[in-house]
C-alpha cells in the first residue's frame, strides 16, 4: 500500500485518460472508474436483510444513510471467503434509472490505481459465465497483466439486483 | 433583463395555489349575500392576475381578467349571485388552476375547457344571459376584454385605437407606437411600468422614449408618485391586442394610445433621440431618485444605434430560455415543495438551539478535564447529559411541529367535491367536517387526500341512497357526510362516516363468491365481509360509473394507507350507515416502535401494531394439519408466526421465546420472537434509497450502537409468511410426484 502513490504516478502520463481504481478478487485484477468510488472502508459487520440472495450481504449505517452491501466473490460465484481485518469495502455511487444509489462491494483487496485510455480496451470475449459480457466494459493490460473493467452502474443496478433476488426466490 | 424573475415564479405559483383555493372556499360560500366573501374573491383573483402578468402568463392574464370583470359586476350589484354563475365561476377557478399548472410546466397550450370557459364567460360579459351551453363566443379581443369596462377614458382610447385598428388592416403595420403614460397614482396600486416596457420589448425591437417634464424639482419628488411617461417605437408584426394585453390590468390607472407604425411615421428618430437624451441626462441630475422610479430608468436603454445589440440581447435571451426549462424540469422532478412556518415556531426552534449551544459548551469543558474523578463533574457531566436530552427531545418536538399543518388543508376541498357530486348524482347531501385544526404532517397530509377523496366519493356514490328512497326509508331527504378528525394516543384518527344505506354483506359475499376471493361453503363473520371490499379487483357498483366501480378503488386506498404505516377499519349497519375509520401515525419521519431481538439481530415492530406481548403459553399451542401453529387468544385462534422463519434465519436453539401478539388490516397474529428489547422513537431511514423495497420491512433505522435496524411491517411479514407456505406446500407436491414417478 505504500508505494501505492509513486506508482500512480508512474503509471498515469496521461492525466487527461479516465482512471481506474483496481482491486483484486481471487488473484484477478478488476477495474472500476474511480471517479464512482465514493469510499474504501473497512469490513464492519452489516445487519442482513431477509430473503435476499446470499451475495446481499445486508446494510450498514454510513453516516446516516444505509447502504447496502454486496459481496463480489459470492456475486460472481466465486468461493466465499471468512471476512478478516483486512477485508475491504468499495464504496461506489452507483447510477441506475432510480437516480444515483451508494452501495458497497465487499473485494478481497484493493491494489492500485491507473490513468487507462479508452482506446486501449480490448472487448472481452462472450464466455458464456457467470459474469455476463455486459458488465465488462473492456480488457486493458498493464505491466502484461489483464485488469477487467466493470461496469458499474450495470452491476449494481437495482433492477439486476431484482432478477438475481427473484431468482433466488423460486429456488429457495 | 436586469432582474431575474424567475426565482420569484415559484412563490408566485404556490401563493397564486392559494389564491385559487380560496377562491373556491368563499365560492362555496356565496350562495348568500356575503359582500366579504366577493372582496375575498375579488382580491385572490386580482393578485393572480398581477403576478401572472410579472411573468407574462398571457393566458392567465387573458382569462383571470375576465373572471375579475365579472367579479367587479357582483361586487358593485350590476348582477346579482345565482347559482348558475357560481358554478361558472367555480368552473373558472378549475381553469385558472390548470392554466396555471401549464404554466409552471411551460406549456402554453390553452385547454379546450379554459376555452369553452372563456366563452362563457365572455358571452355572459357582453349581455347575454347565461345558459347551460357555451355560446358562440367572440376571439378574445380588445373589445371582448373591456366590453364591461366603465372607465369612459380607456373607452376613449379604445375606440380610437380600433379606428385604428381597422385602418391598419389595410396595410399591415410594420411596429406600433405606444404612448403610456401612468397617472401618478399608478406605482401605488403595484404596477410596474418597468415590466411593461420589458414586455414590450420582448414582442420585438423597440425604440423607447422616456418623457421626462413633468419631473418636479428633486426637492419636491414623492417616490409613490409616477412622473414619467415614455413613446414606444415597436417594430414589430404582432397584433393590436398582443400590445394591449400588456398594459390590461392597467388600463384604469393610465392614458395609453396605440398607432400602427408605417412607412411615414417611421421617420422620426430625431424626436427619439432627442428624448433619449433627455431621460439619459436624468441619472446625473437625480442622484437621490426615489427607487420607485429609479428602476425605470435602465429598461429604456435604446438610442437608435443601439438597436442592433439589444436585438442580439433579446436573442440570446431566446435561447437562455430552453436551458432554463431543463433546469425547471429537473427541479419538478425532485418535486420541490415548501411549507410556511410561523415565525414562532421559528424563534421557539432558536432558543432550543441556543440551549443546545450552552450544554455543548458545558459538555466540552468536562470533556478538557484532566480527569474524571470526584463526585463533583460526575455530577456535571450527568447533568449535562439530561440537559442534551432534554434539549434533543424537544427540538425533534419542535421541528417535526414545523411539518405540522392543519388537517382542514384536506377537508377544505370537500365542500367543493360535495357541491359537484351533488349535481352529478342528483342526491341531496350535507357535508360536515369537524376537527379539521388536527394537525398532521405535510407529507401524510399530501399522500392521504386521494385515499379520502375516494372514500367520501364512495360513500357518497354507494353509500347515500337517493332523495325518494331516502323518504321512503323515514330518513331525512338530504344524506349527511361526516368527516372527523381527531388525535387518540399519538395517532391521528380520520373517520368517514355517512348515514345511507350500509355495505349490503350479501351483495358482498355473492360477488366475492363469484370472483373466486371465498370458497362456495366458507361463511365468513360479518367483519371478515366488509374487509373484501378491500380485495384486489373488488367492486359491488352494478355499474361503473365515473365515480368509482372500476375495481381499482379500496384496494389502493387500504394500501396506500397501510404504506403510511396506518390501518383503515370498516364498520356499517345495514339501513343506517357505514363507517370508516382511518388510523394514521402523526409522522413519516418518526416511529414509536418495540425492539425485538433474534440471536443478536434487533428488529423493530411499530407499537401501532402491538396489541399484546406474552409468555411462551403454559397451555399446548394447537396446529393444523400438523404444522401451522395456532393460539386461543382471547377466545380467538391465531396463527403464531415464527419471525425466525419468516427472516430466513436458522431455527432456534433451546431459549426462553415470547409471543408478541400484532394486528395486520384487521387481522391479529402471534409473531414469535427470542426477547423484548426496550421501546422507543426511530428516525425512519429509507430502505429503498439505496437498494429496494424488501417484502415483509417497512424501512431501516440506526439504533443507539450505529448499527442498522430494520423496521417491520406486520402486514408484509403475514403476506410473507403466507408465501412461504405455499411454496413449501408447492414443493411438497413436487416430492410426493417424484415419490410416485
Amino acid at each position: 500500500m505504500n508505494n501505492l502513490e509513486s506508482d500512480t504516478q508512474d503509471s498515469s502520463p496521461n492525466t487527461s485518460d479516465p482512471q481506474y481504481l483496481t482491486f483484486i478478487l481471487e488473484n484477478e485484477e478488476y477495474g472500476v472508474d474511480i471517479l464512482k468510488v465514493h469510499e474504501i472502508r473497512g469490513w464492519a459487520p452489516a445487519t442482513p436483510i431477509p430473503n435476499t440472495p446470499p451475495f446481499m450481504k445486508g446494510v450498514i449505517n454510513l453516516r446516516g444513510t444505509i447502504v447496502p452491501i454486496i459481496d463480489l466473490r459470492e456475486r460472481f460465484g466465486l468461493e466465499a471467503l471468512e471476512y478478516g481485518p483486512t477485508t475491504v469495502v468499495i464504496v461506489l455511487n452507483v447510477v441506475s434509472e432510480r437516480g444515483e444509489q451508494i452501495m458497497g462491494m465487499v473485494v478481497d483487496a484493493v491494489s492500485d490505481t491507473y490513468s487507462i485510455a479508452d482506446s486501449t480496451l480490448r472487448p472481452a470475449p462472450d464466455m458464456g459465465g457467470v459474469i455476463s459480457i455486459d458488465f465488462i466494459n473492456g480488457l486493458a493490460t498493464i505491466d502484461n497483466k489483464m485488469v477487467i473493467i466493470l461496469d458499474i452502474d450495470h452491476l449494481l443496478s437495482a433492477e439486476e439486483m431484482e432478477v438475481l433476488s427473484g431468482a433466488s426466490d423460486m429456488a429457495g | 433583463m436586469s432582474i431575474d424573475l424567475s426565482q420569484f415564479q415559484q412563490v408566485f405559483f404556490e401563493e397564486s395555489f392559494e389564491g385559487v383555493e380560496t377562491m373556491e372556499s368563499y365560492l362555496l360560500e356565496l350562495d348568500s349575500e356575503d359582500t366579504e366573501a366577493l372582496h375575498a374573491i375579488f382580491r385572490a383573483a386580482h393578485s393572480i392576475k398581477g403576478g401572472a402578468g410579472m411573468f407574462d402568463f398571457t393566458t392567465i392574464v387573458d382569462f383571470t381578467h375576465l373572471v375579475e370583470t365579472l367579479l367587479d359586476e357582483l361586487r358593485s350589484d350590476k348582477r346579482a349571485v345565482t347559482p348558475d354563475l357560481v358554478t361558472l365561476l367555480l368552473q373558472s377557478s378549475d381553469c385558472i388552476k390548470e392554466l396555471l399548472h401549464l404554466a409552471q410546466e411551460e406549456d402554453n397550450s390553452t385547454p379546450e375547457q379554459v376555452i369553452a370557459t372563456k366563452q362563457q364567460l365572455q358571452a355572459l360579459l357582453s349581455g347575454k344571459e347565461l345558459s347551460g351551453k357555451e355560446l358562440p363566443g367572440e376571439e378574445p379581443s380588445g373589445e371582448a376584454l373591456s366590453g364591461n369596462d366603465t372607465s369612459s377614458e380607456s373607452l376613449a382610447a379604445l375606440e380610437q385605437n380600433s379606428e385604428a385598428s381597422t385602418e391598419s388592416q389595410d396595410n399591415t403595420p410594420e411596429g406600433w407606437l405606444v404612448t403610456f403614460a401612468p397617472h401618478p397614482e399608478m406605482l401605488q396600486t403595484g404596477n410596474e411600468p418597468l415590466h411593461m416596457l420589458a414586455a414590450l420589448q420582448d414582442l420585438g425591437p423597440t425604440d423607447i422614449t422616456c418623457n421626462a417634464e413633468l419631473l418636479p424639482d428633486w426637492t419636491e419628488i414623492n417616490g409613490e408618485l409616477c412622473y414619467l411617461s415614455w413613446q414606444i417605437r415597436l417594430q414589430s408584426d404582432v397584433d393590436r391586442d398582443e400590445v394591449e394585453d400588456i398594459f390590461s390590468w392597467v388600463e384604469d390607472e393610465c392614458d395609453l394610445t396605440l398607432e400602427p407604425l408605417t412607412e411615414q411615421s417611421q421617420t422620426a428618430p430625431i424626436e427619439a433621440e432627442a428624448g433619449t437624451e433627455q431621460h439619459q441626462s436624468l441619472p446625473e441630475l437625480e442622484p437621490e431618485q426615489q427607487p420607485a422610479i429609479q428602476p425605470a430608468l435602465p429598461s429604456t436603454p435604446a438610442q437608435p444605434d443601439k438597436s442592433a445589440p439589444t436585438e442580439e440581447r433579446r436573442r440570446s435571451d431566446r435561447r437562455e430560455k430552453p436551458d432554463r426549462r431543463g433546469t425547471m424540469d429537473r427541479r419538478s422532478g425532485g418535486e420541490a415543495t415548501s411549507i410556511r412556518v410561523g415565525t414562532d415556531k421559528i424563534d421557539t426552534l432558536i432558543n432550543r438551539v441556543g440551549e443546545l449551544v450552552i450544554t455543548q459548551s458545558m459538555l466540552a469543558q468536562i470533556g478538557r478535564l484532566e480527569s474524571l474523578e470526584g463526585p463533583e463533574t460526575l455530577q456535571r457531566l450527568q447533568q449535562g447529559l439530561a440537559q442534551l436530552e432534554r434539549s434533543t427531545r424537544e427540538i425533534q418536538e419542535d421541528v417535526m411541529q414545523i411539518r405540522m399543518l392543519p388537517i382542514s388543508f384536506v377537508f377544505n376541498r370537500f365542500p367543493r367535491l360535495v357541491r359537484d357530486l351533488q349535481g352529478k348524482l342528483g342526491k341531496k347531501l350535507e357535508l360536515v367536517i369537524s376537527g379539521e385544526g388536527t394537525e398532521l404532517d405535510k407529507t401524510l397530509m399530501e399522500k392521504i387526500s386521494d385515499p379520502l377523496v375516494h372514500l367520501v366519493r364512495n360513500s357518497i356514490d354507494h353509500g347515500i341512497e337517493m332523495p325518494e328512497q331516502r323518504l321512503e326509508a323515514g330518513k331525512n331527504e338530504s344524506g349527511r357526510v361526516e368527516l372527523v378528525a381527531y388525535h387518540q394516543g399519538g395517532n391521528i384518527i380520520i373517520e368517514i362516516n355517512d348515514d345511507g344505506k350500509g355495505l349490503d354483506a350479501d351483495k358482498i359475499l355473492e360477488k366475492a363468491r363469484e370472483k373466486g376471493l371465498v370458497g362456495e361453503d366458507e361463511e365468513p363473520k360479518l367483519q371478515e365481509i366488509y374487509e373484501l371490499i378491500m380485495q384486489p379487483g373488488f367492486s359491488t357498483a352494478d355499474e361503473v360509473s365515473d365515480l368509482s366501480g372500476r375495481g381499482v378503488g379500496m384496494d389502493v386506498v387500504r394500501r396506500n394507507i397501510n404504506e403510511l404505516g396506518g390501518n383503515i377499519e370498516i364498520g356499517s349497519e345495514p339501513g343506517k350507515g357505514s363507517r370508516f375509520k382511518i388510523t394514521l401515525p402523526l409522522t413519516l419521519a418518526i416511529l414509536d416502535g418495540q425492539q425485538v431481538s433474534l440471536d443478536d439481530q434487533v428488529y423493530i415492530i411499530p407499537l401501532v401494531s402491538i396489541i399484546e406481548s406474552i409468555q411462551t403459553p403454559e397451555e399446548p399451542v394447537n396446529a393444523i394439519a400438523g404444522k401451522d401453529p395456532l393460539y386461543c387468544f382471547r377466545g380467538n385462534y391465531i396463527p403464531l408466526i415464527s419471525l425466525r422463519k419468516v427472516m430466513g434465519q436458522p431455527e432456534a436453539t433451546e431459549q426462553e421465546q415470547l409471543i408478541m401478539i400484532v394486528e395486520a388490516n384487521g387481522q391479529q397474529y402471534g409473531l414469535i420472537v427470542d426477547d423484548l428489547l426496550g421501546q422507543q422513537q426511530f428516525v425512519i431511514k429509507s430502505l429503498e434509497e439505496n437498494y429496494r423495497k424488501v417484502e415483509g420491512v417497512a424501512g431501516a433505522t440506526i439504533l443507539a450502537d450505529g448499527r442498522v435496524g430494520l423496521i417491520l411491517d406486520v402486514v408484509g411479514i403475514l403476506r410473507l409468511y403466507r408465501r412461504i407456505n405455499q411454496r413449501r406446500a408447492r414443493r411438497g407436491d413436487n416430492v410426493i410426484r417424484l415419490n410416485a414417478g
